[in-house]
């Protein structure tokens, strides 16, 4: 298994989540095989599980929450081992959903709420009942949880004092919330629909309000297997923006639904499953499918570019959350596990889209904007924050230390 | 040493438990319920937690030991960096462990090379059985095509096998595959 694997066999492995779709459908739509490769992909129930099998060669990548590669790389709960991300597997694709009671008292008008105001709405509710809540997210280490506590913070809300963030997960999310364990979830689909269908919760937020391209999962390899392997991962690259192009043209909808569905891989419903993949959700029991665009974003606007940036706005919340100091050093091994030169070097002289920077600054852009690139054209849009704090990684100590004092 | 087991399968954690019973100054817990489990093993306050790597309750007590810390009582995945072989071995068996901090290796080991060769031991039980049911249910198959060649061209149940095997050598394939496709034609035909 694993490294041992003769060459072209690639071992991923994965959680049965909708964001594990691209190098499902590589596999299933022959653009793997097309690019010399033969993968083998292992669902596993945790993702401990997941980084185990990483670290001891059970699996060559995995489908990873962004936040644990850097914990990993950093030794956050076990020795340092370093992982290297060469391809960024989503944007978003998460919600945050409440119970029912919860949510229509402090979003009174339904719909998606507006951050700000909703958030303004928990403060008021927190003040007046005394009572904390208790929110559940995937993972200490995830996505959910630093964009959860921005949010919250960001409105006055104190993680860890005014609110108990725990960790649920995904498949117990709905049995959590259904059983009064948790009073909210932050979880990517089909777990908050699974709660609404339910009636155990209703969706107040997604996470593309909190961050407009906020990074979510990430392809993620030891750095040392990445290093040996550099030809296999880099037709992996190749594989996967072909299969992400595949995924986000509608005309395929059904089918690639049905195939996330199947028992090997979500084993889910291909119903849930297809609204999800096509940005629609249903936020209430018996409300109207609602669309919202940007849900999940998983290919436009070189969307898989492992950004320099977005591992450094990574650190800086897990140097918030974590209660750990700034560390130099730290912040360079954080910024080193994205890897665009990869990602580059493996679609140089392809027709992919290659921006000329490997660092942007995060949340600055208010509207369509063309960014300079080395190879391709792309319009970046909208990628605010939802305070509209911009994050600039020329800055990354001045940011964690605002943040300290916010 | 108080050790405990978080299996959600009910029959692996007994074949542990029953493994583990041998040492000496060692209490064996069991959990298998899902609800309450972070609860459960603060009362238990064990020095040892071993978990089998299938279980979707990982990452919730791994959450649970991150927090214990500050509480006092470190606990944290068990790795053995002078043996990283040892550690291989417990995720190839699908086991994790978490000890208390502070706890010795030499300690540590002699448990988590039995839990080792238990689960292994479950895990080729299991196989057994399911190669076990496998035959019963091949040998079932291969009754039924007997029957459907009896019925249908009048053979005497030697005649019927021996057609069977025939086709089987002539095709590659085992006798098995071969009557499954007879009784899936014959179901296809509107027999029964």
């Amino acid at each position: 298994m694993g490294s041992d694997a003769s060459p072209g066999e690639l071992t991923i492995g994965f959680l049965p989540l909708v964001d594990a779709c691209l190098p499902i459908l590589a596999r299933e739509h022959g653009f793997a095989e097309a690019e010399g490769l033969s993968l083998r992909l292992v669902r596993d129930m945790s993702w401990a599980t997941v980084l185990d099998r990483l670290l001891y060669g059970h699996s060559d990548a995995a489908h990873m929450v962004a936040p644990l590669a850097i914990a990993t790389t950093l030794g956050r709960g076990r020795p340092a081992q370093p992982l290297s991300v060469p391809f960024v597997l989503g944007l978003n694709g998460n919600a945050v959903t409440m119970r029912p009671d919860l949510a229509r008292a402090i979003n009174p008008a339904g719909g998606l709420g507006d951050p700000a105001q909703v958030g303004a709405a928990l403060k008021a509710h927190l003040a007046q009942t005394g009572k904390p809540l208790r929110f559940g997210v995937v993972h200490r280490y995830s996505s959910h949880n630093y964009m959860l506590r921005y949010w919250l913070a960001g409105c006055g809300v104190r993680p860890d004092v005014d609110v108990e963030i725990t960790t649920v997960a995904p498949p117990f999310c709905a049995d959590a919330l259904e059983f009064g364990e948790v009073d909210a979830i932050c979880v990517g689909e089909p777990w908050n629909s699974v709660a609404v269908e339910r009636g155990a919760g209703e969706i107040v937020l997604v996470t593309a309000q909190i961050w407009r391209r906020g990074v979510e999962k990430v392809l993620a390899l030891r750095e040392p297997v990445m290093e040996e392997r550099r030809a296999e991962v880099e037709a992996l690259v190749r594989a996967l923006r072909k299969a992400g192009e595949h995924f986000v043209d509608p005309a395929n909808l059904d089918d690639n639904a049905a195939i996330l569905a199947r028992a090997e891989y979500l084993d889910g419903s291909a119903t849930l499953i297809r609204r999800a993949i096509s940005d629609r959700l249903l936020l209430a029991q018996g409300g109207e499918v609602l669309h919202y665009p940007d849900f999940m974003f998983q290919h436009r606007e070189a969307a898989n570019f492992p950004w320099v940036s977005q591992a450094e706005w990574l650190y800086s919340q897990m140097v918030r959350w974590d209660g750990m100091g700034f560390d130099a050093s730290d912040a360079r091994k954080a910024a080193r596990v994205f890897r665009p030169d990869v990602y580059r070097s493996a679609l140089l002289g392809t027709g992919e889209p290659l921006p000329g920077a490997s660092s942007k600054v995060e949340g600055s852009l208010g509207g369509p904007t063309s960014v300079s690139m080395q190879q391709g054209v792309i319009t970046l849009e909208n990628n605010r924050f939802f305070d509209g704090r911009p994050f600039d990684p020329a800055l990354l100590q001045r940011y964690i230390e605002s943040q300290r004092l916010a | 040493m108080r050790i405990a087991i978080v299996d959600e399968s009910a029959s692996r954690a007994a074949v542990i438990r029953e493994g583990l019973a041998m040492l000496e100054d060692c209490e064996i817990f069991v959990v298998t319920e899902r609800r309450g489990l972070v609860a459960q093993i603060g009362q238990i306050a064990p020095d040892i937690v071993l978990m089998d790597l299938g279980n979707p309750s990982r990452d919730v007590l791994e959450e649970y030991f991150a927090v214990s810390r500050v509480l006092g009582r470190p606990i944290a995945m068990f790795v053995d960096e002078s043996d990283e072989e040892a550690i291989a071995a417990s995720v190839d068996a699908g086991v994790s462990s978490y000890v208390v901090d502070g706890l010795a290796p030499r300690r540590i080991r002699p448990i988590l090379d039995l839990a080792v060769r238990r689960f292994n031991a479950f895990a080729r039980l299991q196989s057994d059985l399911a190669e076990a049911k496998g035959k019963l249910a091949e040998r079932e198959v291969v009754d039924k095509a007997k029957r459907i060649l009896m019925d249908s061209r009048g053979f005497t149940e030697p005649q019927a096998y021996s057609e069977l095997r025939k086709t089987a050598m002539n095709q590659g394939k085992r006798i098995a595959e071969i009557a499954e496709a007879v009784v899936t034609a014959h179901q296809l035909m509107g027999g029964k």
